[in-house]
C-alpha cells in the first residue's frame, strides 16, 4: 500500500513537472516573437550601416534561444539536436574588418535563418503541444473535484450521455500522465527538424573532423619523432659516453691514475647533463608542475620563467580534463614563446577563464604587432593543437601592436579541485 | 692498426678516438656524416671502420648504408657497426654485403673497454663480433631451420658464442669446459653444416654466416 502511495506521488509530481515544462515552452515561444521582429528590423537596417553591428547581436540572441531549445530537447525528451553553426574564422585582421566578418559569419550561416524560421513556427507548435498537457490536467482535475461525488452517489440516476462525457473528461488525467511526455517529445522532434544540422552541414563537419584528426595524428607523430631524436642524441648518448668513460677509467686506474681521474670527472659531468636533458625532455612532454598544480599553477610557473613581466588573471573554478589542460598549456606556452621571440614587447598578459562551456585564454603583449600565422609557424601549431579539441584561435595584431591571441577550448571543468 | 671512425656526436667521437688511441690504434679519419664517411673509407682503406648507424644528413641509417656501399667497393673491408639499438634486419643486410670482418654492437658495449677493443681487433682480423642481443634475437627464429636443427643445444651455444666473436679459449671459459671439448663441438658443427676441412678461420666465418643468415 505504501508502495502504491509512493508511486502515485511520483506520477503526480512527474505529470505536474511535464505540465510546467510545456507551459515554459509556450511562454518562451511567445517571447521569441518580439525577438524575431527586432532581428528582422536589424537586418533591414543593414544598408544603413547600423545593422552591421546590430544584426549579428540580435541574431546571436536568437541563437542563444535556439541553444536553450536544444538543451531542453536533450534534457527533457532525450532528443539530441547538434548545433549546426559554422566556426569563426581565425585569421588576424584589423578591428573594422572584424565587424564585417562577424556580420558575415552570422548572416552567411544558413542555420541562422533556420533559427529565425523556427522562432516563427515554434509559436503555434509550442502553444498547442506545450499547453495541451496543462489543459488535460486542469480539465481532468476539474471533473474530479466537481463531479466525482455526484458520480458515485447518484450512479444510477445519471443519464448515459452525461456519464460518457464525464468519463471522457476523467480519462484526461491518465492521458496527461502518459501522453504528456510524448507531447513534449513531439515538440522536440519538431524543433530538431529546423534546429539540427542539415545533411550538407553534417558532411562539411565530417570533412572538418577528418582534417583536424589528420592534423592531430601528424602533430603527435612529429612530436614522437622529436622525442626519439632528443633521447637518441641526448640522454642516450650521454649515458653511452658515461659508460665508456667509467670503463676506460677502470682500465687506466693503475697505469695512469691521472687520466682515470680526468675520465671520472667527465663521467660525473656527463651524468649531470644526461639528467638535465631528461628533465628538459619531460618538461616538453608533460610538465611536472602541470601534473602537480594544474593549468593555473603551470601557467604561473611558465610566466615566472619568461624574461619579461607577465600579468596573470586566472579564474578557474576547477580543472579541465588532462588532454585539454595539456593542449591549453602548450598553446599558452607557444603564444608566450612567440611574444618573447618576435614581438619586442616589454609586457605581456595572460587571461584565463572558464565561460559558457569554454576555456577562454587571451595572451596579449604590447609589442610591435604584425603577427601572422605563417605556414609551420607557432600560431599555426597552436591552431592545429586546438583544432583536435574543436577549439579555435583568433589573432588581432595590427602593425604597431598590440597583439592579442584569443584561444577557446570547449570543455568541462571538474569542480573538485584535485 | 689504422681506423676510420664515423660518429656525429662530438662527445662520443672524441671519447672513441681517445679510447682507440690509448690501445695503440691510429684513427686516420673521423667523419660526422654519411657521404664524408664513405669517401674517407674509400680514400684511407683502413684496417677497420667503426661506424655509427645513424648519421647526418638524414639521421636515419646513413652510416649503415655508407658501410655497405664501402664494402661493395672495397671487398673484405672490415666494418664494426655501433648503434643505440640493434636490428637483426640490419645485421643481415651487412652480412649479405660482401665478405670480411664484420661486427654489429650496441653502443653500450663500449663501456666494457677490453671486450670492445677485442671486438675491434677480431673484426679487423676478419672475424665476426655480433652483439649478444642480435644473436639471441636471431636464435629465436632458428628452431625451424633444418640444417641448424641438426645441432645439439650445446653446439648451438658454441655457435652463438662464435658469432659474438669469442675465441675457442673464450668459449671454453664461458661454458666452463676444456678447450679440447670446444674444439670437438666446433668440428661437429662444421660437419653438420657441410663445411669441409679448409682454412679454419674461413670455416668459422662461414658457420657464423650460415647461422645468422638462416
Amino acid at each position: 500500500m505504501m508502495d502504491f502511495a509512493e508511486r502515485a506521488k511520483r506520477v503526480a509530481w512527474q505529470t505536474l513537472r511535464t505540465c510546467l515544462r510545456g507551459m515554459l515552452l509556450a511562454v518562451t515561444a511567445i517571447a521569441g516573437l518580439p525577438l524575431l521582429v527586432v532581428s528582422l528590423a536589424c537586418v533591414l537596417l543593414l544598408p544603413a550601416g547600423l545593422g552591421v553591428v546590430l544584426a549579428p547581436k540580435s541574431l546571436l540572441v536568437v541563437r542563444r534561444q535556439a541553444d536553450l531549445q536544444r538543451r531542453w530537447a536533450l534534457e527533457w525528451s532525450g532528443v539530441t539536436i547538434a548545433a549546426p553553426y559554422r566556426s569563426r574564422s581565425t585569421k588576424p585582421t584589423n578591428r573594422l574588418f572584424r565587424v564585417f566578418r562577424r556580420c558575415w559569419w552570422v548572416l552567411g550561416d544558413p542555420a541562422t535563418w533556420r533559427d529565425l524560421l523556427w522562432t516563427l513556427v515554434n509559436v503555434p507548435v509550442s502553444i498547442v503541444l506545450g499547453l495541451l498537457p496543462a489543459f488535460l490536467l486542469v480539465a481532468g482535475t476539474w471533473t474530479v473535484m466537481d463531479d466525482v461525488g455526484t458520480l458515485l452517489s447518484e450512479f444510477n440516476n445519471v443519464a448515459p450521455h452525461g456519464f460518457l462525457l464525464q468519463a471522457f473528461f476523467l480519462s484526461m488525467l491518465p492521458a496527461c500522465a502518459i501522453g504528456g511526455p510524448w507531447l513534449l517529445k513531439a515538440q522536440a522532434v519538431a524543433a530538431s527538424s529546423l534546429l539540427a544540422p542539415t545533411r550538407k552541414e553534417m558532411a562539411a563537419r565530417v570533412g572538418q573532423l577528418t582534417e583536424s584528426r589528420w592534423d592531430a595524428v601528424d602533430a603527435s607523430a612529429a612530436e614522437l619523432r622529436r622525442i626519439e631524436r632528443d633521447l637518441h642524441d641526448g640522454a642516450q648518448a650521454r649515458l653511452v659516453s658515461l659508460g665508456m668513460n667509467i670503463g676506460f677509467a677502470e682500465q687506466m686506474v693503475r697505469d695512469n691514475p691521472d687520466l682515470a681521474l680526468t675520465l671520472l670527472a667527465e663521467a660525473r659531468a656527463s651524468s649531470g647533463q644526461a639528467l638535465s636533458e631528461l628533465r628538459a625532455l619531460v618538461r616538453g612532454i608533460h610538465p611536472p608542475v602541470l601534473a602537480e598544480r594544474g593549468l593555473d599553477g603551470a601557467v604561473r610557473a611558465l610566466a615566472l620563467s619568461l624574461p619579461l613581466p607577465v600579468d596573470l588573471h586566472i579564474e578557474l573554478a576547477g580543472r579541465p580534463s588532462a588532454p585539454v589542460e595539456s593542449a591549453a598549456y602548450f598553446a599558452i606556452a607557444e603564444a608566450l614563446a612567440n611574444v618573447v621571440k618576435h614581438s619586442g614587447a616589454t609586457r605581456a598578459w595572460v587571461q584565463l577563464q572558464y565561460d559558457h562551456g569554454k576555456l577562454v585564454t587571451i595572451v596579449g603583449d604590447d609589442g610591435t604587432g604584425g603577427a601572422h600565422p605563417r605556414t609551420g609557424g607557432g600560431l599555426q601549431g597552436i591552431e592545429r593543437r586546438l583544432n583536435a579539441f574543436d577549439g579555435m584561435v583568433a589573432v588581432t595584431s595590427p602593425a604597431g601592436g598590440p597583439t592579442q591571441v584569443t584561444m577557446e577550448l570547449p570543455c568541462e571543468l571538474s569542480l573538485a579541485r584535485t | 692498426m689504422r681506423v676510420v671512425l664515423g660518429e656525429d656526436l662530438t662527445l662520443l667521437r672524441d671519447g672513441l678516438i681517445r679510447l682507440l688511441t690509448a690501445y695503440g690504434m691510429e684513427v686516420v679519419a673521423a667523419a660526422d656524416n654519411g657521404p664524408e664517411l664513405l669517401s674517407a673509407l674509400v680514400h684511407h682503406r683502413p684496417d677497420v671502420a667503426v661506424v655509427d648507424v645513424r648519421l647526418p644528413p638524414t639521421f636515419t641509417d646513413e652510416g649503415l648504408r655508407a658501410a655497405i656501399a664501402a664494402r661493395t667497393q672495397l671487398p673484405g673491408l672490415p666494418v664494426l657497426v655501433l648503434s643505440q639499438h640493434v636490428e637483426p634486419l640490419y645485421a643481415k643486410e651487412l652480412l649479405s654485403a660482401g665478405t670480411g670482418g664484420l661486427g654489429y654492437l650496441l653502443k653500450d658495449r663500449v663501456s666494457d673497454v677490453l671486450r670492445f677493443i677485442e671486438a675491434v681487433r677480431t673484426v679487423a682480423a676478419g672475424g665476426t663480433a655480433m652483439d649478444p642481443e642480435v644473436v639471441s634475437r636471431l636464435l629465436a627464429r632458428h628452431d625451424r631451420d633444418e640444417q641448424l636443427g641438426r645441432l645439439t643445444p650445446r653446439e648451438r651455444e658454441v655457435l652463438a658464442l662464435m658469432a659474438e666473436g669469442h675465441s675457442n679459449a673464450g668459449i671454453a671459459g664461458r661454458l666452463v669446459v676444456t678447450e679440447k671439448a670446444v674444439n670437438k663441438h666446433i668440428g661437429n658443427i662444421f660437419t653438420k653444416l657441410d663445411l669441409y676441412p679448409g682454412e679454419d678461420a674461413n670455416r668459422r666465418v662461414l658457420a657464423v654466416l650460415t647461422y645468422l643468415n638462416a
